[in-house]
């Protein structure tokens, strides 16, 4: 075990874990109601949710697994950039229209929005259902990403991962989503030092960019089938379909939703949007760790499972470039950057179960105080669960399931985004083709064999089309083709109910709702925030 | 939090127009950032390079930067009309 590494994220953890504590005084306001548990009274100005959303958003296990991608399988892991670069014009127009219906009606999830858009409980519950299905592997990922530090660091045990979860559920119970909040200012600086340093010193000490390159290209021509640094005709679509199908994903997450939520006002959303994608920027570069981690030969340490674990190529990297202190430096950044998301995660999917099934199924008469109680403690159940998850299951699992989650979130796309700008869609034919766009994703991932471990199933993302019997070589993202699938349902499915003028149920949103902005529900508002 | 409450909505198609929208030609422009990162065929390439990286990583580096600038600027560009 190295001790100095060791040392310097137990300090840093500490620090922030008090961050954690002390951010419920933050604003102060009574954590008796979602709107203040879960969503901060819908206050962060401009920076602080700039932030708060990139902190949200960009998960420790996407500093890990970006450049394990591009390290294990060339230029197709590239695919994160197109993404993470095309997310927010695309959304940039559909999000402030959700803030402001769902500032209108005090609409704490997608599913309320759903529910009240559709007149559907169950479509709402279909949706509340697949975002915790979706999320639950995602949190996961995170203690993967602490995970992968703790192997490089030489700490075995899992009593390490058991703490670090223990203190962040505990912090995230009384403080609620001002906790990740403060933390991710602690974070966002500690990712700009060791990012900043990294990218210029590492290849510096690899002997320049050409020669990172050349052994790069050099090492995937190599290696069949032969992909080096360029996209070939087979996973062109691929690459292309990941990164439309993951940026609508995204925003269908409800981590991501409850992001946005926490903003003060439109002009707040537009200017965080716009100014998000620096951290796509950074992640860029931080995907180029992959690539100088094969000029470098890095080699995985072996995982809990006892196979080569890619995701510890980031850490392995940085612990062999990096004096003690620095890697220390890098691993708290990790860390840290898990226990943000994590908690927005939680947070997201306990409001799901709260709203969407306790309150819609169980106990219609809750009160505002009652739903935050039970959402603390779904939140708390929700990281126990992952916890067990990584702890008993196979890690791959997690990973697997987390990949097939964002091709089960993007099913909710035709209820949720084209919703809040038609009406026409029926509900009926927004759950078959939901359900249908479900079946499609699984089928898809199932039939697809596995090449790196020889196995015939659960192959990954990359769907062949010559599965239709066509003679091609194309592959396409497998939640794209379930999207699809689902579009084509939803819209022949309401042209037919509503030939057969089935009932479609009320609309409790009105156009002008969608408009709405924070000086016109000034009135309507109680004095919440009193002190800062 | 409250819940405003809304009058009853006209059945769907006796719609009125909302008094606000946010149609704006500056929204036009996003879909460049949006559909350039999509066309691989123009960033496939090796060459040509800069400080080393092939086109392939350079060009797409900048997608990001072009995204903050195109919607950094429909922002400014819409945010009067929105003040109402």
């Amino acid at each position: 075990m190295n001790v100095t590494e060791f040392v310097i994220v137990a300090v840093l953890f500490t620090a922030v874990s008090i961050v954690g504590f002390l951010a419920s005084r933050w604003r102060r306001a009574s954590q008796d109601s979602l709107e203040e548990w879960a969503l901060a009274g819908r206050g962060f100005r401009s920076w602080i949710s700039w932030f708060v959303v990139g902190g949200d958003l960009y998960t420790a296990y996407t500093y890990v697994a970006v450049p394990a991608l591009l390290f294990g399988s060339g230029a197709i892991g590239m695919y994160a950039l197109p993404y993470v670069a095309i997310e927010y014009p695309l959304v940039f127009l559909i999000m402030i229209r959700f803030w402001s219906v769902s500032k209108t009606h005090g609409y704490v999830t997608a599913a309320d929005f759903v529910r009240a858009r559709f007149g559907s409980p169950t479509m709402a519950l279909a949706v509340a259902v697949t975002g915790i299905v979706a999320t639950m592997p995602y949190i996961a990922l995170n203690l993967i990403g602490i995970q992968a530090v703790l192997i490089t660091m030489g700490i075995n045990g899992s009593w390490p991962l058991i703490i670090a979860f223990a203190v962040l559920a505990a912090f995230t119970f009384t403080s609620g989503v001002r906790a990740p909040a403060l933390i991710s200012f602690i974070k966002d600086v500690i990712v700009y030092v060791v990012i900043g340093v990294a990218i210029f010193y590492i290849p510096a000490k690899l002997g320049g960019w050409t020669h990172i390159f050349d052994a790069f290209n050099a090492h995937f021509k190599a290696t069949p089938p032969g992909t080096a640094y360029l996209l070939t005709s087979s996973n062109q679509w691929l690459y292309i379909t990941l990164a439309v199908g993951s940026a609508f994903a995204i925003f269908l997450y409800p981590h991501s939703i409850t992001g946005v939520l926490t903003t003060r006002n439109r002009a707040v959303v537009k200017r965080t949007l716009a100014a998000l994608p620096i951290y796509s920027f950074i992640l860029g570069l931080i995907a180029m760790f992959g690539v100088m981690a094969i000029a470098g030969h890095i080699t995985p340490l072996p995982g809990p499972n006892g196979k080569p674990d890619t995701n510890t190529v980031v850490p392995n990297l940085f612990q062999h470039m990096f004096p003690s202190g620095f890697t220390g430096l890098a691993f708290a950044m990790i860390v840290i950057g898990a226990l943000v998301p994590a908690a927005f995660m939680s947070i997201a999917s306990a409001n799901l179960f709260t709203r969407n099934i306790y309150k819609e199924y169980l106990r219609p008469e809750a009160s505002e105080r009652e739903q935050a109680r039970v959402s603390k403690i779904v939140s708390l159940l929700v990281k126990v669960g992952a916890l067990l998850f990584i702890l008993l299951i196979n890690p791959q699992f997690s990973i697997d399931l987390q990949l097939l989650g964002g091709a089960l979130i993007l099913q909710t796309l035709p209820a949720v985004m084209l919703g809040l700008y038609t009406r026409w869609l029926h509900r009926g034919a927004l759950i078959v083709g939901w359900a249908a766009g479900l079946i499609v994703s699984v089928w898809t991932y199932y039939v697809t064999p596995n090449v790196a471990l020889k196995e015939a199933h659960w192959g990954g993302s990359g769907w062949s089309l010559s599965h239709l019997g066509l003679h091609t070589d194309v592959t396409l993202y497998i939640g794209f083709v379930g999207v699809v699938v689902n579009l084509v349902i939803a819209f022949a499915g309401t042209a037919l109910l509503r030939a057969l003028r089935i009932g479609e149920g009320t609309d409790q949103t009105a156009p002008a709702d969608y408009f709405t902005d924070v000086a016109d529900t000034k009135a309507a508002e109680p004095a919440v925030t009193a002190g800062t | 939090m409250t819940q405003v409450p809304r009058s009853q909505d006209p059945p769907s198609g006796a719609l009125v127009h909302p008094p606000r929208s946010d149609h704006a030609r500056w929204n036009w422009l996003l879909l460049l950032p949006i559909v350039l990162p999509l066309l691989t065929f123009i960033y496939n390439r090796e060459t040509p390079k800069l400080l080393g990286f092939p086109f392939f990583f350079w060009f797409q580096l900048l997608f990001p930067l072009l995204a903050a600038a195109v919607t950094a600027v429909v922002f400014v560009r819409t945010r009067a009309r929105n003040r109402t």
